[in-house]
Formats: structure tokens, sequence, C-alpha cells
């Protein structure tokens, strides 16, 4: 059983992915239960999707593009990200500009080739939840986030870039 | 040299101290191989044909006295007695065992060195010109800007996992001594029109020229202006912006089509910087626009050099190169005009006869050191052309320093001419590599060791490199050599036309075409006579390069010349 890590503790995932299947099939939606569906699967059923009683979340593969689910977000308690290797970097792009353009407030959780060494940057992207890959050890994964203690940059986690910070703090010297 | 303040160290620490994890994680099989290589890459480590290679990072080849001895005693303790300087700013280590990594890396930390993003599909060392800060036709010190642009791609979470490699210049002369057309990213520090603050200089008026889409390797290009001004206070926002587009829309289906060239080719750059302005439009303005406070302190800890007032006259230069012909010699090709009065730049050609370009032992590394604590303000710079500089020597002291230099081999007066070629490591380290470089090299300097015919030659780059991702940047020498397989054989393509840059008026950046089919090793010198004998013939006055006298005759008559039969070739080589 894979694990689920959300705000950097493991915790039990009530979510079902749905996969596409053989040929890209799309998958059936069950009648009960939150699902994350493929993102064709809420274009093409939308108003089935509504219509159950349960929560819905949308999982974006790594050509899918933030922009195509804007209208949408507040349908969804739930966004997923598909990483389908290693080095398919294009879902932390999506993810900050699911989290700073589109302003995308549920969990965005990452999926797919999701490893121990990639999770502090994918946090910093606005990642708050992810599914690690089936071998990976979910508590040592956990020592991932405590890794870097500081970034230059602006990001998700830290919208103040340091030298602002720094200038703030009056710490240069 | 920059200074690092709490945080840019703690942040290098941290680093040594995940790799040291991941390398242990790693030989306890807790880490497969590939997702090791993904990590080790971004930390410099390949697996090379011998053993591991460790790029070592000199962010914009600023070096210190106690930096470049510490890279002598990691060469000593944990390498075979030297190091390599690369074509982009880098050191390589050819014989590193991985176990001890972490603990080189360890090592570096301790003098504010490291091997962040020298390799992986990241943003890779920023490099520069070699004579920023110094150098008289300086525009903008570009040494700040590279300082920010290393800090804001120094674990950039978002771009992390690009596409393919990605190279940063920045220049700010009016010659382009960095390449910056040639790079993925190419940024020309100039200032606005008409502007002008009090000094002439501070943030207030400089701004960038953004150039993107240049690259060498297997598709050689040119880069677009995409921007003509960029107000240094945007720098930042608008690489992210590029970064931005590139990593979500670059190729990622096939790695010889990834880097960010051929997004711009295939998109078009007008199209491409559209779509990098749209995406500026939601960044511009935003918290990552630099401010003159954080300039002021990026500058703050920059150590600059305190020049004497009054550094002495130079008439004693003066009778020295008047006296002595083969130190006038070094002082024309190896010396360098400096902006402040009674100074100069000089370059270490690390281009003798024999030595593999770029190499320097450990023992060289350190009477280098004490050269430059003595003569240059305990710093140096090394170049994309794999030469190392002393950048702030007295005149008063040039004809010691040469005198201190010729013992150690670094006086060869050969910058600028044939024999200062640049070379990668070639098949006989790398294990990308179809043939040897280095002995083609060598072979080449033997043959044109005579200084009178080499200064005569005058200015000419010559670039070789052992296959066609290019490290030794052969599309950009005026003469560049391709090692090629063919059927297991090693044999060398000749490119002729090639330019890194606009360093002299006149021809721009451009790219080497293949004057025919290749030749055997043996015969590459030979060809190399042809086409200097050639060029002799037809430049209209000593002034004419090379280069070019190729873009006003063409290929043609340089091709005739090469492939002629060998009977009417013999008769018409030198001796």
């Amino acid at each position: 059983m894979a694990s689920l890590i959300k705000n950097r503790s493991i915790v039990a995932d009530n979510w079902r992915l749905l996969e596409r299947g053989a040929e890209r099939a799309l998958p059936e939606v069950p009648a009960t239960g939150d699902v994350i569906v493929p993102l064709a699967v809420w274009q093409a059923g939308r108003a089935a999707l509504l219509a159950r009683n349960n929560s819905i979340g949308v999982w974006l593969d790594s050509g899918e593009n933030a922009e195509g689910i804007a209208a949408d977000l507040h349908h969804f308690a739930l966004v997923a990200v598909n990483f389908p290797t290693l080095a398919d970097g294009r879902g932390y792009s999506s993810a900050r500009l699911l989290r700073e353009r589109y302003g995308f407030a549920g969990e965005l959780r990452a999926v797919g080739e999701v490893r121990r060494d990639q999770l502090l940057f994918l946090e910093q992207c606005g990642f708050d939840a992810f599914a690690l890959r089936d071998e990976q050890d979910a508590d040592d994964s956990l020592l991932a986030f405590g890794e870097f203690s500081e970034a230059y940059q602006v990001s998700v986690a830290q919208p103040v870039p340091l030298f602002r910070r720094r200038l703030a703090a009056g710490t240069s010297s | 040299m920059y200074r690092y303040d709490e945080i840019d160290q703690r942040l290098v620490d941290e680093r040594v101290a995940q790799f040291r994890d991941q390398t242990r994680r790693f030989l306890a099989g807790k880490l497969s191989e590939d997702e090791f290589r993904a990590l080790r890459l971004r930390n410099g480590l390949y697996i090379q044909r011998h053993a591991p290679m460790l790029r070592v990072a000199i962010p914009y080849g600023l070096l210190s006295c106690a930096q470049l001895r510490k890279l002598a005693h990691i060469a000593r303790k944990y390498d075979r007695g030297y190091g390599h300087m690369s074509t982009r700013q880098n050191i390589q280590y050819n014989w590193p065992r991985l176990e001890e990594v972490p603990q080189i890396l360890a090592e570096l930390a301790s003098v504010q060195m490291h091997a962040i993003q020298t390799s992986g599909n990241c943003v890779r060392n920023t490099t520069s010109d070699q004579f920023a800060g110094v150098a008289a036709d300086e525009i903008v010190d570009p040494l700040v800007w590279c300082e920010l642009i290393r800090q804001w791609s120094t674990f950039h979470p978002e771009f992390n996992w690009l596409p393919r490699k990605f190279k940063i210049a920045v220049n700010g002369s009016r010659s382009d001594r960095a390449a910056v057309e040639v790079h993925d990213i190419g940024l020309h520090a100039v200032r606005a029109a008409g502007g002008q603050d009090a000094q002439g200089s501070g943030p207030g008026t400089v701004g960038f020229r953004v150039l993107v889409g240049g690259g060498l390797g297997r598709t050689p290009m040119i880069g677009h202006v995409i921007r003509e001004f960029l107000p240094w206070q945007h720098l930042l926002t608008y690489l992210d912006a590029i970064l931005r587009v590139y990593n979500r829309f670059g190729r990622r289906d096939n790695i010889y089509k990834a880097r960010i060239k051929i997004l711009v080719k295939e998109r078009g750059p007008e199209k491409f910087r559209e779509e990098v302005e749209a995406e500026w439009a939601y960044l511009k303005d935003g918290p990552a626009t630099l401010t003159p406070e954080e300039v002021e302190r990026i500058e703050s800890r920059f150590t600059r050099p305190q020049y004497l007032p009054r550094p002495g006259s130079d008439a004693a230069l003066v009778r020295q190169l008047a006296a002595d012909r083969a130190f006038a010699r070094w002082h024309e090709r190896n010396v360098f005009p400096h902006k402040q009065p009674g100074y100069a730049a000089v370059t270490l050609s690390l281009k003798k006869t024999g030595v593999p370009p770029g190499d320097v032992t450990a023992g060289e590394m350190e009477a280098i050191a004490a050269l430059a604590d003595r003569y240059s303000f305990g710093e140096l710079r090394v170049t994309h052309e794999q030469n190392l500089v002393f950048a702030d020597v007295r005149k008063a002291d040039l004809h010691a320093l040469w005198n201190a230099l010729r013992p150690l081999g670094f006086a060869t007066p050969n910058i600028g001419l044939l024999t200062n070629i640049i070379c990668c490591p070639g098949g006989d380290f790398c294990s990308l590599a179809n043939a040897k470089s280095i002995p083609v090299a060598a072979a080449i300097q033997q043959r044109f060791e005579d200084l009178d015919y080499l200064f005569d030659v005058g200015e000419i780059d010559l670039n070789i490199s052992g296959c066609i991702n290019a490290c030794g940047h052969h599309h950009v020498g005026h003469i560049g050599i391709l090692g090629v397989d063919k059927g297991g054989e090693e044999w060398y393509q000749i490119e002729i036309g090639g330019n890194q840059g606009s360093i002299k008026p006149g021809v721009g950046a451009s790219l080497g075409k293949v004057i025919g089919p290749s030749f055997a090793r043996a015969e590459v010198p030979d060809v190399i006579a042809r086409l200097i004998r050639c060029y002799l013939e037809h430049r209209d006055s000593e002034a004419e390069r090379f280069i070019d006298v190729v873009h006003r005759i063409g290929h043609e008559p340089f091709k005739k010349r090469v492939y002629a039969s060998a009977a009417k070739v013999a008769v018409a080589e030198p001796a």
C-alpha cells in the first residue's frame, strides 16, 4: 500500500484515483466515494459528477495545462498533478499556477513518480499532499522536508523572497 | 570575490548533508541507480569512462587563492594530482571515488564552493566575461548580476527538472567575451540611451538586452534578441517568465530537441517572445522584483581590490618592452587593458604545447596561488577558453610576473593565436566522445610551434570537440574540428567560419560550416596548414583576421586548397 503524506504527516487516503485504462480508455466512475478523475472525465461528464453526493477531485497529466481547469476549481476539493517520470518537471509549474494565479486552496496532490528527494521542491511549489511511490519509506521521506532551512526564491511556501526578508530583518552583515 | 553570508553558507552545507545521505542510501541499496543518477548529476557527478567525474562550479569564473589551494588539495588527496578547467568556468576531476564525493563537497563548502547544478537538466553555472569588473571597455560590471542569478538559480524549486540543461551567460562590455549569443539565455548588460546617473554607475540606468535560444551541441543556433532593454529591477521576474514558458512547453519527447533553442525555433522567436511577455505580465513588479538595497547588499559582499592611487609610472615597462622581445610578445598577446590606470589583466596560458588544454596540476595550482597572492590581490579567474587570469596586476609588476610565470610554463604568448586551442577532454576521458581530441590539439600545437609564424598568422580561434555535443565549442571556432566515428574509426570533420561573438568589431557570432569529407587524425595538422596558407595568400593586410577573410571570400578557396591533390599541396606548404 502506497503511503500518503499530507501537511508533512503520514495520513490515510480516503480518495480513489481513477486511472485511464488500456489505450487511454476513460475509467468508469463508481456511484459513491470520493474520486479523483482524469481531466477528460470531468470535461465529458461534469453534470453527472456534480450530481454525485461525494467530493470531486480531478487530476492533470503533466502535459495538461492548469489553465484548462482554472474556471472550474471551485468544484474541486482536490487537484492532483501526475508526474509520469521523475524528470518531467512540468507539474511544478502547474502547481504554482494553480495556487498563485488561480487561487486554488484545496488539497494539491502530487501523484505518479513521487519520491522522497522531490518532496521539498514540490511543497515549495504548492503541493501539500504526496502520494509516494510504493517502495518509498514514508517515515524516512518525512525527513526530506527539513533538508533545507531556507530558499532564495519566491515560492508558494515562501511568497517573500529571501532578499526582502533579509532586508526586513536587517541581517545583512 | 563574493563572500557568502550565513545563509549562503548554510544552504551549501545543507546540500552537502543531503548528498551525503543520498550517497549513503544509494550504497545501502535503498536508492535505485536511476534515481541516484538524477540526484548525483545535480551535484556534478557523472560516471565516466574510467571513474566518476566531478564537476565543480567556479561561479562566473571567480576564484580566491584560498579556494585554488583547496582545489589543489582535493586534486592531490582525492584525485590523481590534477584538475581540468572546462569551457564553462568549471573545474573537473576525472578520478574521484564515489564514496569520497560527499567529503570532497564538504571540503569545497569550507571555502564557499560547491558542485550544485553543474550537470543535470537544470540551470547550470552562470558564466561571464573573464575580465568582468576590470575591462577597459566595460559598460556595466556583470559580477553583481551574475551573483544574483546564481542565488536565484540555486535550488529553484520550479526549474530543477527542465526539459534539458540550461546555460546563462552575462556580458557587460562592448566586446562580447562571454559568447552570449550561443547560450540558452544571453544577457548583455547595457545602459539606457541618454541615461546616466551621478557617478556613471549604480543600478539606476542599467538594463539587459535579452537573447534566448542560442546554443551549440548537435543543433547549433545563434540566439534571438527577445527584449532590447530589460530594466535591472525586472531581471529575476523576466528569467522566471522565460524559464516557465520553457519548463511547460519545451519538448520532452526527444532529448535532442529538448533545448530551449528548439522551442524558440518551432514557435518562432516572435511568438516565443509574446508568450514570455504574457507570462511576465503576471510576474512583473511582484515580490521578486529587485530593489536598490539588494543590489547594494550583493555589491557590498564583493571584495574589491584596493588599487594604489599612484601605482607608478609606465616608464620602466616601456623600457622593458623595448629591451626584451620575448616579454614584448607576451605583453602583446597575454596582457589586457584595465579600467584602472597603472593596472593590467594578465592571462596565464594553459595551452603550452604537449599539455592537455586546461589541465593544471596540484603543484601548479599552489604556485599560481602564491603568485596571485603576490601580484593580483589574492584572486584569479578561470576563462571559458580554459585559461587563467590575474585580473589586477600593477603594470610595474608585469615583467616580474612574466619572469615568475615562465619557468612554470604559463607564459606561452599565444592568447588569441592558433595554439590557444579550446579542447574538450575527448575520448581519452569522456564516455560520450566519438574520438580523441587532446592528441589532435597536441599535434597542431607541435606543428605550429614557431612563434614568428604564429604571430604572423595572427588572431585565430581553433576549437576541438571529440563529439557532436560540442563541449569544445567547435561550431564557433574560426576553425572547428569535430571528432566523428565512422565504422569504429576516428575521423575528423573540419569547419571554418565560426565565431564565438563580437569580440572585435566586424564579424558577429556565427556558426562554422563543414568544408568537406573528414580526415584521419594524422592528416589534421596538414589540413590546418593548408587553411592557414590560403588565408595568408588572401588577406589584404595583417589586420584582416582569418575569420574576416573567410567571411569576405567564402569557403570555396579554402575548400579548393585543402582538397587539392597532395602533390600540388606539398609544393605550396611552408617549410
